[in-house]
């Protein structure tokens, strides 16, 4: 550690750990190891003590330059970045509402649904159900109008639960929340009659992806490559831009007054009043402003899946959400990042190439203390405990580290206080 | 429509209603337990009642492999589940207290409630571990006791089964039994005043980690009890079953005025004749259009509707606000 | 001896860390390894027929690998857990065509994890075979490397409201689905058909509810159906029919192949006796091979099969089958070559001959009416052919 607070040592410690891992994916595209030991490089940056210009280019360098050539070797790492972005955007999100403005939300998603669908219906056939005609689905270029209209939307279902749950605190917040991320939920499952909007549990398909507008551009440069090829990068790009701005929001909105008058909110309600805070212009800001992201990156889910259906929306993954702001530190704009890509590096990697490594162990045969593992009894496949150990992981993780990964500063103090 | 029928239909959806009701009510009173002395939303509670649920199921197998289920009196073995039922999920809340909220007593409160969290994804699948060694099955089924399935039938179209009695009955008892305990004996007082006040109570004598492992244990015993008679009155269980109704539960908990114990009981019934109601009517009443799909939505709007009258639910709450 | 053991041991690990095939323990002559994934819910509420999937493959896989095995491939399963999941399926997705081992994937259990993961799959015309995948989307798209072996919900809503009205001749239906994707859609089509031919529809209701159908059984006690039909899975349908019997419901029962599980007379007892459900998969007292299946597979994991593990076992058949005309004098397969091969695959299994159209959707699917003959779970293989239909698998809707 005293070797990353010497900016020298520092960079020239990281870049060349950055390298060598990165040459280590591209060697062994299938390690799911190595490419753990590339995240762990990029953290490390984040925490190594450099002028920050630098730190910069070598961010933009390595997320915008050495993830996606990684990614075109290997698809499955680039999912799980646009996966962790989706995530990311969604934590800074929420992060908004429980983080700084103290309002239980366990009912998250419901904007994540509303911004899905948004895009889904306009952008598939499926609209002409509802309007008649043929004039659906709108062409690609719409998605981007479709991203500002999926914050408006989200903003606004983010008011529309704000206003009836000003004056409930604590838990009864959170009921109420959850409740309407139910009723959101159930709504797109029985939408499908009298009138329908949802296509119910058979979910909508397929929705448009934005059109690749730099085709030309790419022909230019002599690059053929087909939309396979493209839009996995693509996505990416998107994504990346849509948590940098999410990133600076957030930034912009924790250390002005608004993110103050929040803060003061979330510590003592009363006395936020007393020193002037409106309340309930700052609570109903609060929500449409987490929502408003969480719209956002619906709606490119939505293209991203080509399909959506309510299965996407349920109470476990507003859960989830809530889970990775915690886990990386309440209020904190690099904890709520961590959490989320921990989170998520966590289920759709590490546990999987766990059970996949077991599983290799079993079909290899291989004796460990003498007990040949091809008997395993089906009953203890790995693959069926995943989110057992991950529930683990959340108790050890509350017990040993109850402030989160990277906790924010000022709520750090607080912590160390006692009650 | 059929006016003849809606009205026809009525006393048994409302009896429907209150059966499902009590249901929820006692599974409620574990959640409420809780929240009263530590204001802490015990999200592993929907297990632990699952658990109770399980040990009724293998204990009845195992009655059942031994011969001695006929044989026995019915109102023995339900003595005796209920009660295996309570010790094994009352143990369990004790040690999940001990093992992963105590270390997080002085945390902000949203700490307990994702240690909770992973209590209830861990416990789910740890179930379903050892039924699938121990059964190589974890979708079990509860034999069925002829005296329970008797069914009172008191005109020609409503009916009520044995084991919807019990139910009632049971969570009667319970509600009873708990208001005294916690109004009527020392320990109630102690737990009150540790509900109260951590550090006075403390200061006054009273072991305040001992008082909340009895509110656990309590809790914990209720929930195993309500998941007892939740396998009788359903039958099928699995590891993830009792997510949903543990959900509802807490609504209903909230409903309510979440930490008060004739609250719990209020709300459970509320919900479970809203959803009684919503389910049998709403597709009659609307021509098809909206069906029994939108029971929850119908529960949960009308929740928000009462919490925005009443923010602290029907009785309100018993714990009072910290300054 | 040990140590070189140990060597051994902690070389496999090296290599699996890096991603590298075991060179260790493969022979000398073998000429790499064939891969088989399964994708399909292992954890959470849907485990127990994801498992079904995996365990389906996993038997079909240990029966035919010879051949292959002989010509001196290794044949592995590579079971993925979708968790019911659209996005941590699509993940896997990634991660199946990632490994170029993978030749065929067996899934998955839910349509709506299927369809965006098969958009993966199609990015690298990797083969799908679905065993349960109903929803007529899936094939409808026309995807050259998507397949099914199960029927489709528009076939399968006829089938039934064809023996509701011939042979039950019932007059008035009362139907409940699941609200999933498999259940709402073939009632919706079993519906649309009893309308069609004149049986009146007494009421109509989706619901997730999975314990307490008191609500529901109320109405539909005092409408009093000639049929109950149930669109969904047994492990809600078996707690519905018993509690609706119970209450007072006289009606007949019936359902879809979610139905097709010793389970179903474990949860509901006698309360389903009699009742009648379709199903692609023959019964086992009259299709020796669907005996065999269910013998053996009770044999190596100690449970009757369940609904949908006869489809993952016949998909891995096909897929074995076409790997096998791929490779045939020791050529290394390839992802194309094994798409293209299923399609000329023939193949008679437990769930009749398969034959794939242009759109992956078998040319003519041959339904069984079954009725369940006792209320003992250990004879689930007595129920009883009551009817069987030949349909031609709809044209693709455009």
């Amino acid at each position: 550690m005293t070797l990353l607070n010497r900016p020298l040592p520092a960079t020239i410690l990281v870049v060349a750990l950055l390298a060598l891992t990165a040459y280590g994916v591209s060697h062994f595209p299938r390690s799911i190891v190595v490419f753990m030991l590339f995240q762990a490089s990029i953290l490390l940056l984040y925490f190594a003590r450099m002028p920050s210009w630098l730190k910069g280019v070598l961010t933009a360098g390595t997320l915008g330059v050495l993830m996606p050539v990684l990614g075109s070797i290997n698809a499955y790492y680039l999912e799980i970045a646009v996966q962790v972005g989706i995530f990311v955007a969604l934590a800074l999100g929420l992060n908004i509402v429980v983080g700084l403005a103290g309002l239980l939300d366990l009912g998250y998603v419901a904007f994540f649904a509303v911004g899905a669908y948004s895009w889904a219906i306009f952008g598939s056939p499926h609209a002409n159900s509802i309007f008649g005609g043929g004039a659906f689905p709108l062409a690609g270029w719409w998605f981007f109008v479709f991203l500002l209209v999926g914050v408006a939307v989200a903003a606004g279902a983010g008011i529309l639960l704000g206003l009836p749950v000003l004056r409930l605190h604590g838990d009864y917040l959170a009921i109420v929340t959850l409740g309407f991320g139910e009723v959101i939920r159930v709504l797109a499952n029985n939408l499908d009659k009298p009138i329908n909007i949802t296509n119910g549990p058979k979910g909508i398909t397929p929705i448009s992806r934005p059109p690749i507008f730099f085709d030309p551009v790419l022909r230019a440069l002599g690059i053929e490559a087909g939309p396979n090829v493209v839009y996995p990068l693509y996505l990416y790009f998107l994504v990346l831009i849509i948590v940098g701005v999410t990133v600076l929001v957030n930034r912009r909105l924790e250390d002005s007054h608004v993110g103050r008058a929040w803060e003061a909110i979330r510590e003592d309600q009363t006395a936020a009043q007393a020193m002037g805070v409106p309340l309930v212009r700052m609570k109903l800001l609060a929500f449409a402003c987490g929502a408003s992201f969480a719209g956002a990156v619906g709606v490119l889910f939505s293209a991203k899946q080509v399909f959506i259906n309510p299965e996407s929306f349920t109470f476990m993954e507003s859960i989830g959400v809530l889970a990775m702001i915690i886990l990386g530190g309440m209020g904190s704009i690099p904890g709520a990042i961590l959490g989320a890509t921990v989170v998520t590096v966590l289920n759709l990697q590490v546990l999987k190439g766990l059970s996949l490594w077991l599983n290799e162990l079993r079909n290899a045969g291989i004796e460990i203390f003498g007990y040949n593992l091809a008997n395993l009894p089906t009953q203890l496949e790995p693959a069926k405990y995943e989110r057992m150990i991950f529930g683990l992981i959340l108790v050890l993780m509350m017990i040993f580290r109850p402030q989160g990964i990277l906790p924010a500063r000022r709520r750090h103090r607080e912590l160390e206080e006692p009650r | 429509m059929d006016v003849d029928l809606l009205i026809g239909i009525f006393p048994q959806v409302l009896l429907d209603g209150i059966i499902l009701g009590f249901m929820y009510a006692l599974i409620a009173l574990g959640y409420t337990m809780v929240y009263g002395v530590l204001e802490f939303i015990n999200f592993a509670h929907s297990e632990i009642f699952i658990v109770g649920a399980f040990v009724g199921v293998e204990i009845l197998l195992g009655l059942k492999a031994a011969g001695l289920l006929e044989a026995l009196p019915w109102v023995l073995v339900l003595l005796l589940i209920l009660a295996a039922g309570m010790v094994v999920s009352g143990t369990l809340a004790v040690v999940v207290e001990r093992v992963a909220y105590r270390p997080l007593r002085n945390t902000p409160r949203l700490i307990p409630l994702i240690s909770a969290i992973g209590v209830s994804f861990f416990l789910q699948d740890a179930i379903r571990l050892f039924e699938s060694l121990w059964n190589n099955s974890f979708n079990l089924v509860y034999p069925t006791i002829d005296a329970l399935n008797h069914r009172f039938e008191i005109t020609e179209t409503i009916d009520v089964p044995m084991k919807s009695l019990v139910v009632i009955v049971a969570a009667l008892l319970m509600l009873w039994a708990l208001h005294a305990i916690v109004r009527r004996t020392k320990v109630g007082k102690a737990i009150r005043a540790v509900a109260e006040d951590q550090a006075a109570a403390s200061l006054m004598g009273i072991n305040v980690n001992r008082m909340i492992s009895i509110t656990f244990l309590i809790g914990g015993a209720m929930g195993g009890a309500a998941g007892v008679l939740f396998g009788i009155q359903y039958g099928l269980i699995n590891p993830y079953t009792g997510f949903i109704p543990g959900l509802k539960a807490f609504t209903a908990a909230v409903l309510g005025g979440i930490g008060n114990i004739p609250g719990a009981m209020l709300g459970g019934l509320v919900l479970g004749l809203l959803e009684a109601f919503a389910a049998s009517y709403l597709s009659l009443l609307t021509g098809g259009a909206f069906g029994a799909e939108y029971k929850d939505i119908f529960a949960f709007s009308v929740l928000i509707l009462i919490l925005i009258f009443r923010p602290k639910g029907l009785l309100g709450e018993v714990v009072r606000e910290r300054a | 001896m040990r140590l070189a053991r140990l060597r051994l041991v902690i070389a496999s690990l090296v290599a699996l860390a890096l991603g590298l095939p075991m060179a260790s323990t493969a022979d000398a002559q073998s000429k790499g390894t064939i891969k088989i994934a399964t994708q399909s819910p292992l954890s959470g509420g849907q485990a127990a027929l994801g498992e079904g999937i995996k365990l389906g493959t996993q038997l079909a896989i240990e029966k035919f690998k010879g051949p292959l095995e002989k010509a001196g491939f290794k044949v592995e399963l590579v079971p993925f857990d979708d968790q019911a999941k659209p996005d941590v399926g699509v993940a896997n997705a990634k991660n199946v065509i990632s490994d170029k081992d993978i030749m065929v994937v067996i899934g998955h259990l839910n349509s709506g994890v299927a369809i965006p993961s098969s958009e993966v799959y199609r990015e690298a015309n990797l083969a799908m075979i679905s065993p349960a995948n109903t929803n007529p989307t899936i094939t409808d798209r026309g995807y050259p490397n998507i397949f099914r072996v199960c029927g489709r919900d528009d076939v399968q809503g006829v089938v039934g409201s064809e023996f509701a009205a011939g042979t039950l001749k019932a007059k008035s239906v009362y139907i409940i689905h699941d609200k999933t994707t498999y259940g709402q859609g073939v009632a919706e089509f079993f519906k649309a058909d009893v309308e069609k031919k004149g049986i009146k529809v007494l009421g109509y209701e989706g619901t997730e509810e999975k314990s307490n159908f008191d609500p529901i059984i109320t109405p539909m006690k005092a409408k009093n159906p000639d049929l109950v039909y149930f669109g969904g899975i047994y492990e809600q349908a078996g707690p519905f029919f018993k509690q609706a019997r119970e209450k007072g419901v006289k009606a007949k029962f019936m359902g879809p192949d979610g139905m097709d599980s010793s389970d179903l007379t474990k949860i509901a007892g006698k309360t389903v006796v009699g009742m009648n459900y379709t199903s692609v998969a023959g019964p086992v007292s009259v299709y020796p091979k669907a005996k065999q299946f269910a013998e053996e597979y009770k044999k190596k994991f100690g449970k009757n099969p369940e609904p949908f593990a006869a489809q993952a076992y016949d998909s891995t058949a096909i897929a074995i089958k076409a790997l096998e005309a791929v490779t045939k004098g020791g050529k290394a397969p390839t992802r194309d070559a094994v798409t293209a091969a299923i399609r000329d695959v023939r193949y008679s299994g437990i769930t009749g001959s398969v034959e794939f159209n242009a759109n992956g959707d078998p040319k003519t699917a041959l339904y069984f009416v079954l009725q369940v003959a006792s209320d003992d779970p250990q004879k689930w293989g007595d129920n009883k052919e009551v009817k069987r239909l030949t349909i031609a698998a709809p044209a693709a809707k455009k």
